[in-house]
């Protein structure tokens, strides 16, 4: 790939900078530094589906599949050097000896050549069953710090998710809530990628004193770009 | 009228023991005859159905049979193991079965019957519900949520061993509904465990009695019916239609107009019920009631909505004679016992000949007297359809929806239940289902695809098998693999899924103004007024007015599940909309209304303003034979309308809006929007529709032909909102998902699982999977009103007349002027993100 074609911004997707570092939300749910050479997804939630299951609630098998059928199309744009996949990779702990074979081998081909973090979430806390990568707390790169929950109160160049952000806007009597990045410049929160995540409002007190101006910007995902939507735009709920 | 009593009947007289025939003599009362012909019937060992009228004495008389056989039985010898339950009763209402205890229980003392009656509602402390099960009452009154988790429990053969009668009270809006399919399947059940079990329905009026006999009995093998015994008569109502001398409007549905007449009519009368078919409308009927009210007269307000408290203080004051007037919206929403009502006023069309039956009978108790019921069109077309449903009235015609095949999803939920009560065999199951009537139809293959989903969830990537639910064991049963799945089947049980609720909680405080965040919120609480539906508290800024429980309040935010609000004051005042309670006319009043248009003799029955309004569509152009589709075009500001007017209903029309303007898309005419009304259709598009209807590109027949309703509505309904809630609720209903209950915080929301997520998944994995088949039927009957949309399309193949017009007509100026009062389509979609992302960059001087 060459770095001019690099440089474009992907038709549907965001440019904006976290602590004076560049990065795109791409419209799939994946955040991409060019300088870096490097993608981040975040809360995979991989076989949340049989994780339910487990408990009674036969919901459809299918989620692992899709959400890795997304990861790899990211993959392929973006071809990255190093991935960061910023914890709750597995919905829980036993999730990657669950995964089934053919899922297995798609992400170990996706891992080829390729540096891969796990960084470690609160559902799956410790490296993957059988898995390549390196499994880390947390990881800083270039002025960057990814971790998978986000620190109380400010915190200059986080990348993290844990939260699922979502937000929620009003039109003409109509209202939207659609998942979503949140940042406000100096910060970010990742919304979740998997398939079967649900999702939490940026008003919502979890986020508290996180970000500068009270609410963040919202670069919210629509069916096929992303729209930044300013905090005094927000409702909760 | 009905004959009084008839104790000289045939050979199947009835045998009334003693003590009933001393107490109806004591009283100066004799028997009336239905009641001793339903006696008969039961005492042959026959299933009953019973049809009446309120105040007909039916309650007494479907349980006439229990009395009786009660009063012979012998007692218990000490020793003898503890009987079970003798007689079922189900009731829609929880109040309903309360009230029957209360009422039921004085003829059961003075008769001197030494009978235990007792209810069990969700609302029954658990103690007492344990005690039920060991020492079960003789009658036992309750809910049909409540006999599935009867039905569930591993004790049930035993406990319903004893079983003689089920009597099923207002059976009619019973069966229409998943809740009646879950009962039915309920009844079969306790058809296998006694097979002499005998059922008694009591029902108002309905278009297909032999629907409701057949629902009765066994349909295995299929065929068989419950004896009738209709009571007819009652005296005639006394209905008119407000002639008011004001304007009546072209559109809306306030009857904004008649609000001096009807407080005249309410002053003149002694009690009078206002029903309105929304709880919007009774709101704001409400509101408008008390602006003109002088005389400061008890008015009162009743909805479903309302907090219970005040539901039972008006419901009182009501009995107590206390209240001039109620504004209510069904008749079911309120509890039974309400004084002398002497008049109805239907404010709004009824939209059904039977319903409207129904709630005239709500006024006036004792039946050999007339009911007096007013009905207040709100506007032009309502005026005609008023005027149909008197005249079907008067002709005593009922267009009661015809009964729906059983759905899957409440099958699934029956399924299991089956399981968490004894281990079952597959082909025993099949055959008792299908003797419950909606699933009689039921094929093997699908009732094993149900069976498989209940198991591991019925998918072809069959990775589930380790986490089945139920599993087939050696024995050839089926039974629950783990106890923990019979409890979150009991707290999933029931059909009732309701728009997630807020409660709407009284404050002081006031919040800030404008789109404020939660927490900034320090409100303190005061009482709770109800509850109101969550998505419309979520298009509120706070400092916002609304109309709520009658009052104007001001929106203050949302913390968890409650909706704080304050006193409000003037300024712009929004009404709530409320998904559901908008009825569709029915199939009977349209295709009278569209008879009246056709026949000009007929239009001297309608106010002068009315027949004149339709003299001037003659002239300017023209009135559709009574078969006919008329399609007017027409250009008017920028854009080229088209208007249609099927009568078939809105959410007919809203299909047949969606699937036209895809259409039009397609041919190049660049459709902006549609909007519909019961009974016409508006479409604005920027290419010159009545053009290229004439130059047959496409041809009016081409673009109204039926395969619309193939790949066209497949692909439209792949994105529709509308499947994604229908499909919401058959996953709760049949077990996928779990019930979301009030209370539950909303940050339990990104650890939950979302059905529309589901719904995504499954769709491009798995399309043919049962649960969406089971949207798909569900949607087709009731949101998209498919059935009928078909019918329409096959009516008036060949019969479509095209009327190009310079300007818009007379009778295209209702639905016109709804443009804008009506969201053009229901979808939230990208174009409002864009709006607001637009806004921004806007504002930061970025292009």
């Amino acid at each position: 790939m060459n770095i001019a074609a690099r440089d474009l911004v992907r038709d549907g997707c965001e440019a904006i900078a976290i602590a004076g570092v560049r990065a795109v939300c791409d419209q799939r749910g994946a955040l991409h530094f060019p300088e870096l050479d490097l993608l981040v997804v975040s809360d995979l939630h991989l076989e949340k589906g049989s994780s339910f299951a487990r408990r009674g609630r036969l919901i459809p098998p299918y989620d692992t599949a899709a959400t890795l059928l997304r990861l790899a199309s990211v993959v392929e744009d973006y071809a990255p050097k190093t991935i960061v996949s910023l914890g709750d990779s597995f919905h829980d702990g036993e999730g990657a000896a669950r995964l089934p074979d053919p899922f297995r081998d798609s992400l170990i081909g996706m891992m080829k050549g390729r540096d891969w973090f796990w960084v470690a979430g609160n559902h799956d806390p410790d490296a993957p069953d059988d898995l390549p990568g390196e499994t880390v707390q947390e990881l800083a790169v270039g002025g960057l710090v990814f971790r998978h929950e986000p620190s109380k109160g400010h915190a200059e160049g986080e990348v993290a998710g844990h939260l699922h952000p979502c937000a929620r806007i009003v039109q003409r009597g109509r209202s939207v809530r659609r998942r979503c990045f949140a940042g406000d410049g100096a910060r970010l929160v990742m919304p979740a990628f998997g398939s079967f995540t649900g999702s939490l409002n940026v008003l919502d007190r979890a986020y508290k004193g996180m970000f500068r101006d009270g609410a963040p910007t919202a670069y919210m995902i629509g069916t096929s770009r992303v729209y930044a939507i300013a905090g005094s735009l927000l409702r909760p709920g | 009228m009905t004959s009084q009593a008839r104790l000289e009947p045939n050979s199947t007289a009835a045998l009334l023991p003693e003590p009933f025939v001393r107490w109806f003599a004591e009283r100066g009362w004799s028997p009336r005859a239905h009641q001793l012909d339903l006696l008969a019937s039961a005492q042959q060992g026959n299933s009953v159905l019973l049809i009446a009228p309120t105040g007909a004495g039916k309650t007494l008389a479907g349980f006439l049979p229990a009395l009786t056989d009660l009063a012979i039985r012998p007692k218990k010898r000490p020793g003898e193991a503890q009987r079970g339950v003798h007689t079922l009763y189900i009731s829609p209402l929880k109040a309903l079965a309360v009230d029957i205890e209360r009422n039921l229980g004085k003829p059961v003392t003075e008769i001197g019957l030494p009978i235990t009656m007792e209810t069990r509602t969700g609302d029954t402390p658990a103690h007492k519900r344990t005690r039920q099960k060991l020492s079960p009452p003789e009658i036992l009154l309750t809910t049909p949520e409540q006999l599935a988790l009867l039905i569930a429990s591993s004790d049930a053969e035993r406990f319903f061993s004893d079983l003689r009668y089920i009597v099923l009270d207002e059976l009619h809006s019973l069966v229409t509904s998943k809740r009646g399919h879950l009962l039915s399947l309920g009844l079969a059940r306790l058809r296998a465990f006694v097979p002499g079990l005998q059922a008694i329905g009591l029902s108002a009026t309905v278009a297909q009695p032999d629907e409701l006999r057949r629902w009765l009995v066994n349909q295995n093998p299929a065929g068989d019916m419950a004896d009738l015994i209709t009571v007819t008569g009652g005296a005639k109502p006394e209905i008119t239609i407000l002639d008011s001398e004001e304007h009546v409007p072209w559109s809306g549905h306030s009857a904004r107009y008649a609000i001096p007449d009807v407080y005249e009519a309410i002053r003149k009368h002694r009690t009078t019920l206002l029903f309105v078919n929304t709880r919007s409308q009774a709101e704001l009927l409400f509101q408008e009631l008390w602006r003109v009210n002088d005389d400061s007269l008890p008015i009162a307000l009743h909805h479903g909505s309302l907090d219970v408290g005040q539901r039972r203080r008006v419901e009182k004051a009501m009995a107590d004679n206390a209240l001039r007037a109620v504004v209510a919206t069904s008749t079911l929403d309120l509890g039974i016992d309400w004084g002398d009502v002497d008049l109805v006023i239907h404010v709004g069309a009824p939209k059904g000949a039977s319903r409207l039956a129904q709630r005239i009978g709500r006024a006036n108790h004792r039946m050999d007297e007339p009911s007096r019921a007013i009905l207040v069109p709100a506007n032009r077309f309502e005026v005609l359809e008023c005027r149909a449903a008197l005249e079907a009235n008067y002709l005593g015609a009922q267009d009661t929806p015809p009964l729906i095949e059983g759905a899957l999803d409440v099958l699934a939920q029956h399924v299991l239940g089956c399981a968490c009560g004894a281990p079952f065999r597959a082909d025993d199951l099949f055959d008792e289902v299908r003797g419950a009537a909606p699933y009689a139809a039921l094929d093997r293959d699908t009732f094993d695809r149900v069976v498989d989903f209940v198991a591991t969830g019925g998918y072809a990537l069959r990775s589930y098998e380790r986490y089945a639910r139920i599993r087939l064991t050696k024995d050839g049963t089926w039974r629950v693999s783990n106890p923990r799945i019979t409890q979150q089947y009991r707290l999933n049980v029931g059909t009732i899924i309701e728009a997630p609720m807020l409660n709407v909680r009284f404050t002081r405080a006031k919040g800030k103004s404008g789109a404020g965040s939660a927490q900034s919120l320090a409100l303190r609480g005061g009482p709770v007024l109800g509850k109101i539906e969550e998505y419309f508290v979520e298009t509120l800024s706070i400092g916002e007015m609304f109309i709520f429980a009658g009052k104007v309040l001001r929106f203050e935010g949302i913390r968890e599940n409650e909706c704080y609000v304050s006193s409000g004051g003037g300024g712009n005042v929004l009404v709530p909309s409320y998904a559901g309670g908008k009825f569709p006319l029915s199939t009977y009043l349209a295709e009278q209304v569209r008879g009246m248009l056709a026949d000009p003799k007929r239009w001297k029955a309608l106010p002068e303003q009315v027949s004149d309004w339709l003299r001037m569509q003659q002239m300017k152009s023209i009135l559709p034979k009574r078969g006919d589709l008329l399609i007017e075009t027409f250009p008017r500001g920028e854009r080229h309308y088209m208007v249609v007017y099927p009568f078939e209903g809105r959410l007919a029309h809203q299909t047949l809006g969606m699937l036209l303007t895809r259409r039009l898309e397609r041919a190049g005419a660049r459709p902006l929007g549609f909007v519909a009304t019961d009974y016409s259709l508006a479409i604005w598009a920027l290419g010159d529709l009545g053009a290229m209807f004439r130059a047959r590109k496409p041809s009016l027949a081409e673009l109204f032909d039926e395969d619309m309703l193939g790949d066209d509505l497949e692909a439209w309904l792949a994105d529709s909102w509308l499947l994604k809630r229908t499909f919401r609720n058959c996953a709760v209903i049949s077990g996928l998902i779990e019930k979301r209950f009030p209370g539950q915080e909303k940050s339990g929301r990104q650890v939950t699982v979302s059905a529309d997520l589901i719904y995504d998944v499954l769709r491009s994995h798995e399309p043919d999977h049962i649960l969406l088949k089971a949207t798909r039927a569900d949607a087709a009957s009731g949101l998209l009103d498919v059935r009928r949309l078909a019918e329409m399309l096959s009516r008036v193949r060949g019969r479509i007349v095209h009327k190009m017009l310079d300007q818009i007509s007379p009778l295209a100026v209702p639905v016109m002027l709804e443009i804008g009062r009506e969201p053009v389509n229901g979808e939230a979609n990208d174009t409002l993100l864009l709006e607001a992302a637009d806004l921004i960059e806007e504002a930061m001087g970025r292009a």
